[in-house]
């Protein structure tokens, strides 16, 4: 009896996972409650309201909840590149037969309802990607595989953009947490962020001028760093070698120098001195790699040298290639340009609708600010703009922790996993949903830029409540499989 | 399977990245929430739309209860920008009267106003009387995205007393941002008792508190109303102005540039003050209140300043009784002293004139016929008097301390803005513009109210109370009551002088006799008992004519001053209307042969080449 209720997949899915998911679904409605309540309206549950709705969209989310665990897991290895495939040419052809809503072609209409094949597409790109570095012989370290890996992503990705749908296209950046774990070289990553570092510094603090001298503050600070993570690249790379503390004492001495010139002497533009001590490097390093044959030193001149590139080329991007509206988001953004009226309208009334929650909130349904519409797509993209004016701090701090909850119960049962499949899967899972929250509720608080893309089983919406789900209930599914066949 | 076990640390990498990203997050939430109030206020103002109670403002009432101020509806035609649209301008203009250029540019004036939204009512026309609104009302409706809203304007039952009563207007910048109490488009007292007792005229605003939606538009009460707050309406107020006695001022100085002061000794209550000229207050009223008031700001004339209190005389002879009682007080002279007047005041080579009379005079006699002689020697030999005082500037500061404690000098406190203070030189004025070589006959003139000497006709009109109470006088006010409020404490205390109250009775004596046999023989009204003193002040142009008393001697209930610009003698102007003035109030009406009197000095005109060239 035990031993047949045991081998049930239905009883042996990991509950802390379910159990979570239930919260969030239920924190989820509650919020959308809130946010589409109209004044003086009494029926929460009918079917003509978002609230309706969205518990129907609930209803079926479960049943496929249920459907997904009752398959059989080696379904889904089986048919990932079938699927991915099949996605690929759906995405191609969503622009020719969709219809152009808000300027995006990417919704597909079954009848009454509406689908986004964008929200499905990140579910069997992971599948495939897991089937990918599964195959025998698969080393991420490979510079072939890897490429292979990250073609796969591409793919989606730029048939998305295709679509008008940038946010979406995005989140599949997401799998490159998933890449690093399975052994992408981690200076990728780190150059990655030291880009967006450099990007934000220069341009936050780009028309500051540091006092008693000519030099914006945004610059220098951005050279000071490139110059300081190549000493950190060195030091990680070519340990043993001195280079980095002494490039470090010159580099330190020469900034003091040109700011005592600069402080007494005449006032000029130091960030010269910088950009020319950075040159410097790339030239010390390139002339170490001549001499002693050792590419790390190629590579890691060709990091500075890419830095230095990209900062100054950022600038030129700002003002030359993005569209006036994009340049005011991105400057809006980083604070640069206050502007509440236009681009900077939607991220003050969602700080104000959240800033005016307090501790505890104003309580269920009495937020004001999403109950008179003042914050823009309160029941989709904004939806976290509720759950801080209605419950407050607290209730922020809850749904943050349970997602981190459910975020670190992914790696823990993605690393119990016995097959590459399984894993790569289950990061490829908890990638997605990682950056979803990153993005969303960052965007929502103003520390990330305007990104239309929902906050997992929070925003209204059937696709995104689905497409969720599948993820994350293939992944249990996959789980129990594991867990059957290693106890027996 | 090497390939997953050796990279399988970086599994903490990553849940220590989301566990970063998810700390800074409570924190940045943390900050918005719970370390700032912005947000919270902010949210107010998006959300809950304060909607002004305006309270009635108070009415005004002379002394004996008649309504002189009061309210009346008034409406403002509003407009919702996204309603109106196919409104036939050209129509609407014709029976709103105005041009389509006025429209044109009303409509760009709305939308360029900083809270302006297309879906709630804006103000199109402000302040339209109810009979002028009573032809639009019914044609409004015809009109989409036209309404209307009722307010109130002030209305005035008198053309008189402008100058007391004030006006108001809508406040300024400077006046909210000096009280939180204002709002753009509020009204406030702007002169006058509009002005110094708005706090109890306009009473409190009330509000209601209500929910508004995104786009501007009303969705219901914020919780069922509990931060309503209704409006107090504002304090009646009582006069201690006599109506028909400022109807009777004010027409005895049509065609003259002056002022009459009339005060109740008793009480400190002014009775009258009419200043001239003067305006109908109902000119500073409704549509056509801007460009009156432009017209009225560019008269020579200057109608709009109230003379009475911000006007600075030479007192000229009036004054020749506080130097009466500083000489007694400080022991200068006696009432038997006599002095020399061989047609005036000769001494080391001055000259002082005056006029014939029997010389050398006394005190009582002296005041009679205003004698120059007397009060010179009375100012000499007290600043000269170095056994009283070791320096001329020790005597002039005691001479300054009793004018002041006179009521000269400095505001003497009446609820009007603006108070003049006039001008009593002290020995620190004359030390910086004659060097410290002077004495009391280099100033001798101020002992005659001339020179460097001036004060207001309130000033003027204080003393004559002052003498009647023979020594005491209350700051003059002209509120009598406020409904469900007091006075401020400063009208109801009697100030004193430094003067001993015997020293009076020589002051109104010699006052006494110039009415029955001196200077002021043209205000002896039999029966009366009128005390009174000329004043003939020189200056640029014509003599100032001035007159000071009160009445009736025994049992004085009036006390006036008359000042009349450029009027001549003394007796030429100012007694006739001072006597006018006394009759009026204390018998209730003038005789026939006063009337007549009245008639002819209402019907004389004075030229003035100085302010109409």
């Amino acid at each position: 009896m035990t031993n047949s209720l045991g081998k049930n997949p239905l009883f042996r899915a990991d509950w802390v996972i379910i159990l979570l998911y239930i919260c969030l679904l239920t924190f989820g409605w509650i919020s959308i409650c809130g946010a589409s309540y109209e004044m003086g309206q009494t029926e929460l549950l009918s079917w003509g309201t978002r609230t309706g709705k969205q518990l129907v969209w609930i209803a079926c989310a479960s049943f496929l909840a249920l459907f997904l665990l009752l398959l059989d897991d080696r379904y889904f290895e089986i048919i990932a590149k079938v699927l991915y495939w099949a996605f690929i040419l759906l995405l191609f052809v969503t622009p020719f037969i969709a219809k152009d809503i808000k300027g995006s072609r990417s919704w597909i209409s079954f009848g009454a309802i509406n689908l986004q094949p964008a929200e499905f597409a990140k579910c069997a790109t992971a599948l495939a990607l897991a089937k990918l570095c599964s195959t025998y012989g698969f080393d991420m370290t490979q510079r072939r595989d890897l490429i292979r890996a990250i073609g796969l992503i591409l793919l989606p990705l730029v048939l998305i953009v295709m679509q008008r749908e940038t946010g979406s296209a995005l989140v599949f950046f997401a799998f490159s947490l998933m890449l690093y774990r399975e052994g992408m070289p981690g200076c990728f990553l780190f150059t990655a962020v030291a880009m967006v570092f450099y990007f934000v510094i220069s341009i936050r603090f780009g028309t500051d001028i540091m006092p008693g001298t000519l030099t914006s503050v945004g610059e220098s600070l951005a050279l000071l760093s490139i110059w300081l993570f190549t000493l950190g690249m060195l030091r990680v790379y070519l340990p043993r070698t001195g280079h980095a503390l002494r490039l470090f004492l010159w580099g330190a001495g020469i900034t003091g120098l040109a700011l005592l010139f600069s402080h007494f002497v005449v006032p000029f533009d130091i960030s010269w001195v910088l950009l020319g001590w950075c040159v410097f490097i790339v030239a010390y390093l390139l002339w170490h790699a001549l001499d002693t044959r050792i590419l790390r030193y190629l590579y890691i001149a060709i990091f500075t040298l890419g830095s230095t590139l990209f900062l100054y080329s950022t600038d030129y991007a700002l003002n030359k290639v993005l569209q006036p509206h994009q340049q005011t988001r991105i400057r809006v953004l980083l604070g640069v340009e206050e502007n509440n009226s236009g681009a900077g309208y939607n991220v003050n009334q969602s700080l104000i609708a959240i800033g005016s929650g307090g501790l505890t909130g104003k309580g269920f349904l009495e937020g004001t600010q999403t109950k008179l519409k003042y914050v823009p797509e309160q029941d989709t993209d904004f939806i976290f703009c509720t759950v801080g004016e209605e419950e407050g701090f607290v209730g922020g701090t809850i749904v943050l922790l349970l997602f981190l909850g459910l975020i670190w119960r992914l790696i823990y049962l993605s690393e119990r996993q016995s097959t590459t499949f399984g894993r790569v899967y289950g990061y490829c899972v908890l990638s997605i949903f990682f950056f979803h929250v990153l993005v969303n509720v960052g965007m929502v608080m103003g520390l990330m830029p305007v990104i239309g893309i929902p906050l997992p089983f929070f925003s209204y919406g059937g696709s995104s409540l689905w497409g969720f789900t599948l993820l994350l209930f293939i992944f249990l599914r996959i789980d129990v499989g594991n867990k059957l066949r290693e106890r027996g | 399977m090497g390939s997953s076990k050796q990279f399988s640390n970086r599994r903490f990498v990553i849940g220590g990245i989301v566990a970063l990203i998810i700390i800074i997050y409570i924190a940045r939430l943390f900050s918005l929430q719970v370390m700032s109030d912005k947000y919270k206020i902010s949210a107010e103002s998006n959300a809950l739309y304060k909607e002004i109670i305006y309270p009635s403002r108070g009415q005004v009432l002379d002394r004996n209860g008649e309504l002189l101020v009061y309210n009346e509806p008034s409406y403002n035609i509003m407009v919702v920008m996204q309603e109106q649209v196919g409104v036939d301008t050209a129509e609407f203009c014709k029976i709103i009267g105005i041009t389509p250029e006025v429209y044109v540019e009303k409509m760009a004036e709305i939308k360029a106003k900083r809270n302006y939204s297309r879906y709630t009512p804006q103000i199109f026309m402000a302040q339209i009387p109810a009979e002028e609104f009573s032809v639009i009302r019914e044609k409004l409706s015809r009109f989409k995205g036209f309404s209307f809203e009722k307010r109130s304007s002030r209305r005035y039952a008198t053309p008189h007393a402008a100058h007391i009563l004030g006006d108001v207007g809508e406040v300024n910048e400077k006046e909210i941002a000096n009280d939180e109490y204002y709002k753009n488009g509020d009204i406030i007292g702007k002169l006058g008792i509009e002005r110094s007792y708005e706090k109890q005229l306009r009473g409190q605003k009330g509000m209601k508190v209500l929910l508004r939606d995104v786009r501007g538009r009303i969705k219901g009460r914020f919780e069922e109303g509990k931060h309503d707050k209704q409006a107090v309406p504002g304090s009646d107020i009582t006069l201690t102005i006599d109506m028909k006695l400022q109807a009777l001022a004010e027409r005895l100085l049509e065609g003259k540039v002056g002022s009459i002061v009339a005060i109740e000794p008793k009480t400190g209550e002014v009775l009258c003050m009419a200043s001239s000229p003067t305006y109908d207050p109902n000119l500073l009223v409704g549509r056509d209140r801007g460009k009156n008031h432009q017209a009225l700001k560019q008269n020579p004339r200057k109608p709009m300043l109230n003379r009475a209190v911000m006007g600075t005389y030479p007192p000229g002879s009036t004054f020749k009784i506080t130097q009466t009682l500083i000489g007694l007080q400080e022991g200068i002279i006696t009432p038997e002293m006599r002095f020399p007047c061989s047609r005036g005041f000769n001494y080391k080579g001055l000259h002082v004139g005056c006029h014939g009379h029997a010389a050398p005079i006394a005190l009582v006699p002296a005041i009679a016929t205003s004698c120059n002689s007397y009060f010179c020697w009375n100012l000499y030999r007290m600043f000269d008097d170095r056994t009283k005082y070791k320096t001329v500037q020790e005597g002039m500061t005691r001479w300054k301390d009793h004018l002041v404690a006179m009521g000269y000098g400095y505001k003497l406190g009446i609820d009007l803005p603006s108070e003049a203070r006039g001008m009593i030189p002290n020995a620190d004025y004359y030390d910086k513009y004659l060097g410290k070589k002077w004495n009391g006959l280099t100033v001798i003139s101020i002992s005659i109210g001339q020179g460097e000497v001036t004060s207001t006709p309130l000033q003027i009109a204080n003393l004559g109370a002052m003498v009647a109470n023979r020594g005491y006088f209350y700051t003059p006010h002209v509120v009598k009551k406020i409904q469900g409020g007091a006075l401020d404490t400063l009208y109801t205390k009697p100030r004193r002088p430094m003067i001993d109250e015997k020293w009076f009775t020589y002051a109104v004596e010699g006052m006494r006799s110039a009415v029955t046999g001196g200077t002021c023989k043209g205000a002896n009204i039999p029966g009366l008992d009128v005390c009174g003193k000329t004043g003939t002040a020189q200056n640029r142009g014509q003599d100032h004519s001035a007159f000071m008393g009160f009445a009736p001697k025994d049992d004085p209930r009036i006390a006036v001053a008359v000042y009349i610009e450029n009027g001549g003698f003394g007796a030429t102007f100012a007694v006739p209307i001072g006597a006018l003035i006394i009759e009026q109030y204390l018998n209730g009406e003038l005789s026939s042969g006063s009337q007549a009197r009245a008639n002819s000095l209402q019907a004389r005109k004075i030229s003035y080449p100085l302010y109409d060239k």
